[in-house]
């Protein structure tokens, strides 16, 4: 039921990084192209997944920016059950939030793909969080709150690009395997 | 329904000297306007061998100075010397009794007795039970707000058992099982070579920032700033308290009781009682949060009503 | 270990923070998962956490189809004037057949002794009851069947215990070790307001900050505290007051006054805790991700089983996923501890 990869964490010097292939493939995607796919993301999750929000309480409504470090970009979530958002931003313009979390894109990949132990993730300091930390601990057990991953049933729901999507998430979950027993 | 209000002075809570503690309880009898005085080490079963041989003649001059005497058990009772001690008090038939954990009350079920802060008692359902199984009075636990005090208050005198609350000194937030004193000098609990003998209200903890925060008495953590509810005094009588715990410090304690006996009998205004509360204490700061249901660290100023 | 001694089964406990996580509990081996439902009547009343009325059914459901038992956690101190909802909650977990509730005050377990005999009670480590004669009038009084111990006592203590208390004996063997005595703990209130005992949460959210600085320091605060300053690098635990670093007389420096972010981990005294009696073996962690879930209840399902096979144990490494990134046995293997 989750990823073969083992739990969170490792030391500090080898700590599962973007292969360079990848950050040169995602550096120069103009944030226009990335956002028709993201917005479909956060309706997809709001509809298959009802309870996030019985979860998420009060803080449905918070601005929660996902800010992997290793990227040009963060993604800016807005949980709200009537017009759930997830939008892009240039590390340069990063938008007003009221929660950051802040780690490598794998270690954030595998903390929304249930594989990794938030507590475990701050404890070793590879995850940074700031700003309103108790939305940020309903989000992180709402999410959890799930059989399997999130992700493949967002990659499920892409239509004929569910296939390619679903190979992707295989191949950064073999990715963050290998880097994690690295 | 409500009995006169009385001052009781809590267990002295810090290894003080023997002959300091015994000049304590002297004085105490011969002056301080209290009327139950509470007597046992209730922190630490290391400490009690070292004012043994002053107990009785303590107790018999509070008694001859007109005191009720109260004796209060261990708090945190893990080894064999612990539950000694629980035994040994426990076993007095002439004294009543305060538990300040479960282990006493396993011992005093049955007879007369009384509940300590250190107790968990925070609902008239436990009170109903305890007072069932012979609880008279309970002291209650200093994190109680107003409202859940008075809603406890109201149980209390259906069964007739006395409110008591703490109103002076610092504030006992937590107890372990191993000694932070010790601790803090690099020793171990059986090692300790009695190093809280050196800080008579305990041992300051400030944060690394500098500002004061906590204070260590052996297992026990407890507020750096002192409980003061003068201003609450009225307030606390309304609702059903008629006996008020002041925890005795190095400051003079004889004038403390006297400032809160003053307040009670109202022959002194809560205004100028706070100010030489103040005068008698210069280095505490004082605190009244968890009455507000505020954060307990925090100083409101007395509500109106 | 002796061939010849045969070492009686305890129950593996688990913890589940949300039905998911129960079922990951459930699935890695638990003989028994414990929760709480979504508010202040449980000890890790959480954001986001827990189980609704449904949720707790639905659990329930699944634990029994696979042989697992599900113990519901009703374990905070209920200030006077709100002992309804844990009226409700003690006749909800009796009309949902849990295997047992979790209890601590004196008044809730009156009440679940009185109006549901049938339903069994352990006693919470939230009662603090760390002595023979505290254990033996909970029995006596409430019919409790099991008693989980403070982290505290060494082997040995438990050993004595067990042979004096008139019940079974559960012990924590992983995961957050606080350093004060369970259910007799203020701090949280006096920093936020927020009672620990009656709103059944240490060091909420809510008032947790955390500072960076630009050398890669951060600070954490509860409250207007701050509790700790951790290093560019240095591993991080929970931000609760008992876990910081403060200054006193005497020191030169930040000291951790009552213990180190670190977690516990009793993997290698097992075979000495059976021993000892203990029926129960407990994992802490309600909070925690159905990843550390999975991970852990796995290795001790498999430690378990090979210590009761005559296998010594071989643990997989857990310090992964541990406070401070470092392991204890806490007070359990000796008294220097204190």
């Amino acid at each position: 039921m989750h990823s073969a990869s083992g739990p969170a964490s490792h030391p500090a010097d080898a700590r599962p990084q973007l292969p360079g292939l990848v950050h040169v493939l995602l550096r120069p995607i103009p944030l226009p192209l990335l956002r028709p796919f993201l917005a479909p993301i956060a309706a997809h999750v709001a509809r298959a997944h009802p309870q996030l929000f019985a979860r998420l309480g009060p803080h449905a409504h918070k601005r929660f920016l996902i800010d992997p470090l290793d990227l040009p970009f963060g993604l800016l979530l807005t949980p709200d059950p009537a017009r759930p958002q997830l939008d892009a931003c240039r590390r340069e313009q990063m938008p007003g939030h009221d929660a950051r979390i802040a780690g490598t894109f794998l270690d954030l990949f595998g903390l929304v793909d249930g594989s990794i132990d938030g507590d475990a993730l701050f404890f070793s300091r590879e995850l940074q969080i700031s700003g309103d930390t108790e939305a940020v601990v309903a989000l992180r057990n709402a999410l959890d709150d799930m059989d399997g991953s999130i992700l493949d049933s967002v990659s499920a729901a892409f239509g004929p690009l569910s296939r390619p999507a679903s190979l992707a998430i295989s191949a950064i979950r073999a990715i963050r395997a290998r880097r994690t027993h690295a | 329904m409500n009995a006169m209000p009385e001052i009781a002075l809590g267990p002295v809570l810090f290894n003080w000297q023997p002959e300091a503690w015994r000049d304590f309880y002297f004085r105490i009898a011969d002056a301080a306007p209290v009327a139950t005085v509470y007597v046992g080490e209730t922190i630490c079963s290391k400490r009690a061998p070292l004012f043994s041989e002053y107990f009785e003649t303590a107790i018999e001059r509070l008694q001859r100075g007109g005191k009720t005497v109260i004796l209060s058990t261990l708090g945190q009772v893990v080894q064999k010397t612990d539950r000694n001690l629980i035994d040994s008090i426990c076993s007095v038939e002439e004294l009543p009794v305060e538990a300040n954990d479960v282990s006493a009350l396993h011992a005093l079920r049955g007879r007369p007795h009384y509940g300590g802060p250190m107790l968990n008692i925070y609902n008239g359902e436990s009170l109903r039970f305890l007072a069932e199984r012979g609880m008279r009075g309970v002291c209650v636990p200093a994190e109680l707000s107003a409202t859940t005090l008075a809603a406890l208050c109201a149980v209390a005198s259906e069964l007739g058992v006395t409110i008591e609350a703490q109103v002076f000194g610092r504030i006992s937030l937590a107890l372990s099982a191993r000694c932070y004193h010790a601790r803090a000098h690099n020793r171990t609990k059986d090692s300790c070579l009695f190093v809280c003998e050196n800080d008579p209200d305990g041992l300051e903890l400030s944060t690394l920032d500098a500002h004061s925060f906590l204070v260590i008495n052996g297992i026990q953590t407890m507020s750096h700033s002192y409980l003061n509810l003068i201003g609450e005094l009225p307030e606390l009588q309304r609702m059903g308290v008629s006996r008020f715990r002041l925890s005795p410090h190095s400051c003079d304690m004889v004038q403390v009781a006297g400032i809160f006996h003053a307040v009670l009998k109202q022959t002194l205004a809560v205004e100028e009682a706070a100010a030489q509360l103040g005068a008698l204490t210069p280095r505490a700061t004082f605190a009244n949060g968890f009455y507000y249901g505020k954060p307990g660290h925090t100083w409101q100023s007395a509500s109106p009503a | 270990m002796r061939e010849t001694e045969i070492l009686q089964r305890p129950e593996l406990i688990c913890p589940a923070g949300t039905p998911a996580a129960l079922r990951a509990a459930v699935d890695a081996g638990a003989d028994a998962v414990y929760c709480g439902l979504q508010n202040e009547t449980n000890a890790r009343n959480f954001p986001g956490l827990n189980f609704s009325i449904p949720d707790l059914e639905q659990a329930v459901a699944y634990a029994h189809a696979r042989q697992a038992k599900v113990l519901l956690a009703v374990n905070t101190f209920p200030r006077a004037g709100r002992f309804e909802l844990w009226r409700e909650t003690v006749d909800a977990a009796a009309r949902i057949s849990v295997d047992a509730i979790i209890v601590a005050d004196f008044g809730v377990a009156a009440y679940a002794a009185r109006t549901h005999p049938k339903l069994r009670l352990h006693l919470s480590v939230q009662a603090g009851a760390s002595s023979p004669n505290a254990i033996r009038y909970f029995c006596e009084e409430f019919g409790i069947k099991r008693v989980v111990l403070p982290r505290i006592l060494t082997v040995a203590e438990i050993a004595e215990i067990h042979g004096n208390a008139p019940c079974e004996i559960e012990t924590f063997i992983f995961g957050n070790v606080g350093m004060m005595a369970e259910g007799r703990c203020s701090l949280t209130n006096y920093a936020t307001g927020i009672s620990t005992n009656m709103d059944g949460v240490c060091s909420p959210a809510g008032d947790v900050r955390y500072v960076p600085n630009a050398e890669g320091n951060m600070t954490s605060h509860l409250g207007c505290f701050m509790i700790d300053q951790i290093g560019r690098g240095e591993s991080a635990g929970y931000p609760t007051i008992c876990k910081g670093r403060y200054l006193c007389s005497g020191r030169t420096q930040g000291y951790y006054a009552f213990e180190e972010p670190q977690t516990l981990n009793l993997s290698a005294l097992l075979p000495d805790l059976i021993r000892a009696g203990v029926a129960a073996f407990k994992i802490e962690g309600r909070q925690r991700s159905r990843a550390y879930v999975t991970n852990v209840v796995s290795a001790f399902r498999r430690a378990l089983d090979d210590v009761l096979a005559g296998r010594s144990p071989e643990i997989a490494s857990l310090l992964a996923l541990s406070e401070g990134q470092k392991e204890t046995q806490g007070a359990y293997r000796s008294k220097t501890w204190r």
